[in-house]
């Protein structure tokens, strides 16, 4: 486990172990944790990590926002703080100042687009937005005759179909038909929907590693405490490897997830190195989130099927994230696309690179 | 939270870059003068002497050790990149690779000064071959059962008994191996074991080389009768090997080597699929890519705390489970995406006959230096289950 070692880091940590303790969060069916848990973070600046004071924000480095995503993705709750970053972000890109409350992208898929008409309104479908139901606002990117732009929308004038992701959190379909946005702006240079696409997928990649040490941590400790043919469970061989194996999805998750943030966050551009970072990260966690969760309920057996037992939190979370933002069957095309382009003897440079 | 795991992004430094470069026009310059076809790792001529001595000019070799010795006082980041080099292009390095990497190492530790003045700057210049001595007959994985005997003379000691699966001790000019000088006790089964410097080619070794399903002749039984060892050839404590070993496992685990033993297929696969795949190519080459991506940013954050003077067994045993499991996987994925590849693709021929060799090569991947077995009980162990 990671210890924090950054400030934005320690308060998100604190915030959710006093407000989000996933065994009382499981057990509250009317969800009646999420509204104090909102306003703590939102008081503690961290939703609008992303944006620059001057834009409404807290202003954090792409490195903090990066870290902090990963802290949440260890508690796994289901409120719409990646969103909302990630929107923030988007919208601070072209200078268009973020307002409070939740906040999501559109699109969330790269196969779908929304676009900008001659009368400066918005028009398309965006599917599987994640926590659409829940946003006040949506950041929006849009192309038109003129490229690619920037908007804010008010989320009251989208047509909401609301349906669930594999981890029961909202994942909704959202339409808009000829609407006029808050505020809109071009895109600066190189903001397009590719890049969009591969920074969701790392805050993704980066909660789903956080979801998988979740599920390493809580898998060892049932493994230490839960007795079979009178012994521990964690004494048997076969169990023993399991867990190694899920220590070794958890750490590649991690390292993937965690080199392609610091190539972001790094990076004065979106270069071939840094798609290979992200898009990898993404492909790379998706795997590891199946391999991963389907050992931690194996070892759980029984009871981690039980919708009272707080594994499914992180395991299905885990799944249904590897659909946002370009799921890895998505991102392993187009990456296998670039490396046939490159030719064969630019892929080791191209590896090496990094 | 149990675990403790860390993977920091770590970069290589700009000089490395520079580095790169240098190894990258060496070898170059050695296809070019046929020194090796990096297109053929299952050639026969893979000891080459004369290169090895090349790369020792380059001061490649015991790039980290103290300059007393021969080395160039160069950080394992360094050392990193030119390893990576060599194997992706399928140098002939069996002659160094095993000094260079961990007997070195061990006599820096272990070995009386004059020894280190003697061995350690030939090392340094490609012109001595080291081999390992653990495994036996009846001791492989289980290395505290390892019986052959080292008994006290005068002077030193006489061995008795054989080792197996040496790689290239044929061609070794000395060998480091672990000999039995005390029966185990009942408090510590590991006790009794002692690391010794042997000098191979000489009367009382018999080398027999073992054939492997390759069609190579790699390994080999080493039979030692009444061989004399001087006292000032052990390596450390007497009956404590058992305590010498853990570090030096991080960096024999670690490496490059452990996922990218089988990459060639790869390479010929984008080449053959052409620069305009069809979806299934490019999804399976995507996937692939991200796994060597990952595992290559895995190892050299090993590297980098190694470098800082960490010994991350944990991670290091990570890396070696999940990079020899996909190197071994490699050929068989290549194989199935290849099965549509244009007959007229021109390198159809090359890729078949490297496929060939890589799926002969693959099962040994995950047996030598700690079976994936051995690995998964050391990473259970840093978890606490053990």
């Amino acid at each position: 486990m990671a210890e924090s070692d950054n400030i934005v880091v320690e308060t998100a940590e604190k915030i959710f172990a006093d407000l989000a303790d996933p065994q009382t969060i499981n057990h509250d069916k009317s969800g009646s944790w999420q509204a104090p848990l909102w306003q703590a973070l939102s008081e503690a600046g961290l939703p609008l990590a992303w944006v620059p004071d001057d834009l409404g924000g807290s202003g954090a480095s792409l490195a903090d926002g990066f870290a902090l995503l990963n802290a949440a993705g260890r508690f796994a709750v289901a409120v719409p703080l990646a969103e909302t970053m990630l929107a923030g972000w988007l919208l601070a890109q072209a200078k268009i100042a973020s307002p409070e409350g939740e906040m999501t992208v559109l699109p969330a898929s790269p196969r779908d687009r929304i676009t900008l008409d001659a009368d400066g309104a918005l028009s398309g479908r965006a599917r599987g937005v994640p926590f659409a139901k829940a946003a006040k606002h949506f950041a929006v990117l849009a192309h038109g005759k003129n490229g690619v732009s920037i908007a804010l929308v008010d989320a009251g004038k989208g047509r909401i179909e609301s349906g669930l992701n594999v981890g029961y959190d909202h994942s909704d379909t959202v339409t808009l038909d000829k609407v006029q946005p808050v505020a809109i702006k071009a895109a600066p240079g190189g903001v397009d929907q590719t890049q969009l696409m591969l920074m969701g997928g790392v805050a993704r990649s980066l909660q789903i590693a956080g979801a998988l040490e979740a599920m390493l941590d809580i898998s060892v400790r049932y493994s230490n405490e839960r007795v079979a043919f009178e012994k521990k469970i964690s004494k048997f061989q076969a169990v023993q490897h399991n867990l190694a194996r899920l220590a070794g999805e958890s750490a590649a998750a991690l390292a993937a997830a965690t080199s392609a943030a610091d190539a972001i966050a790094n990076a004065p551009s979106f270069d071939d190195a840094v798609y290979l970072e992200a898009a990898s990260a993404k492909i790379r966690c998706a795997e590891a989130a199946e391999k991963g969760s389907a050992i931690a309920h194996q070892v759980h057996g029984a009871i981690g099927f039980t919708i009272e037992h707080i594994l499914h939190r992180y395991s299905l979370r885990a799944l249904a994230w590897r659909d946002d933002f370009g799921s890895e069957s998505h991102w392993a095309v187009e990456l296998g696309k670039l490396v046939a382009l490159r030719g064969a003897d630019e892929l080791w440079p191209l590896v090496a690179s990094r | 939270m149990t675990a403790a795991l860390r993977f920091d992004p770590i970069r290589l430094p700009e000089k490395c870059e520079q580095l790169r470069k240098e190894v990258r026009a060496f070898l170059a310059e050695e296809i070019a003068a046929g020194t090796f076809d990096p297109n053929k790792p299952n050639r026969e001529d893979t000891d080459a002497p004369e290169f090895s001595r090349r790369v020792g000019a380059k001061g490649w070799l015991g790039m980290t050790w103290p300059k007393k010795y021969g080395g160039q006082e160069r950080s394992f980041l360094e050392r990193y990149v030119v390893t990576e080099e060599m194997r992706v292009a399928n140098a002939p390095t069996r002659r160094f690779f095993v000094a260079d990497r961990q007997s070195g190492p061990v006599l820096i530790k272990y070995a009386p000064e004059h020894i280190k003045m003697d061995i350690l700057p030939r090392i340094c210049r490609g012109e001595v071959c080291f081999a390992i001595g653990m495994s036996e007959p009846n001791s492989g994985s289980d290395l505290f059962a390892a019986k052959t005997r080292a008994t006290k003379t005068d002077g030193g000691y006489l061995i008795n008994g054989t080792k197996i699966w040496t790689s290239s001790a044929h061609i070794a000019d000395y060998m480091i191996a672990i000999f039995r000088t005390s029966p185990p006790t009942k408090e510590n089964r590991r006790h009794g074991l002692t690391q010794f410097l042997v000098k191979m080619k000489q009367p009382g070794i018999k080398v027999n080389p073992i054939g492997q399903i390759t069609g190579q002749y790699e390994f080999n039984e080493v039979v030692f009768t009444d061989f004399f060892v001087p006292d000032d050839h052990v390596l450390g404590e007497v009956d404590g090997a058992w305590k010498q070993a853990t570090s030096e496992l991080a960096y024999e685990r670690s490496g490059p080597e452990r996922f990218l033993e089988t990459y060639y297929v790869l390479t010929e696969l984008v080449r053959a699929v052409g620069s305009n795949p069809d979806t299934r190519s490019a999804e399976g080459i995507g996937r692939l890519v991200a796994q060597l991506h990952t595992m290559r940013r895995m190892s050299v954050s090993v590297a980098g705390m190694l470098e800082a003077g960490k010994e991350p067994v944990v991670e290091a045993s990570i890396v070696k489970d999940i990079g020899t499991v996909w190197e071994q996987q490699l050929p068989h994925r290549v194989r199935d995406l290849a099965a549509f590849v244009e007959e007229t693709a021109s390198n159809r021929e090359t890729l078949e006959q490297q496929l060939d060799f890589a799926i002969k090569t693959a099962p040994k991947l995950t047996i030598q230096g700690g079976t994936t077995e051995v690995l998964r009980g050391i990473i259970a162990r840093g978890l606490g289950l053990r």
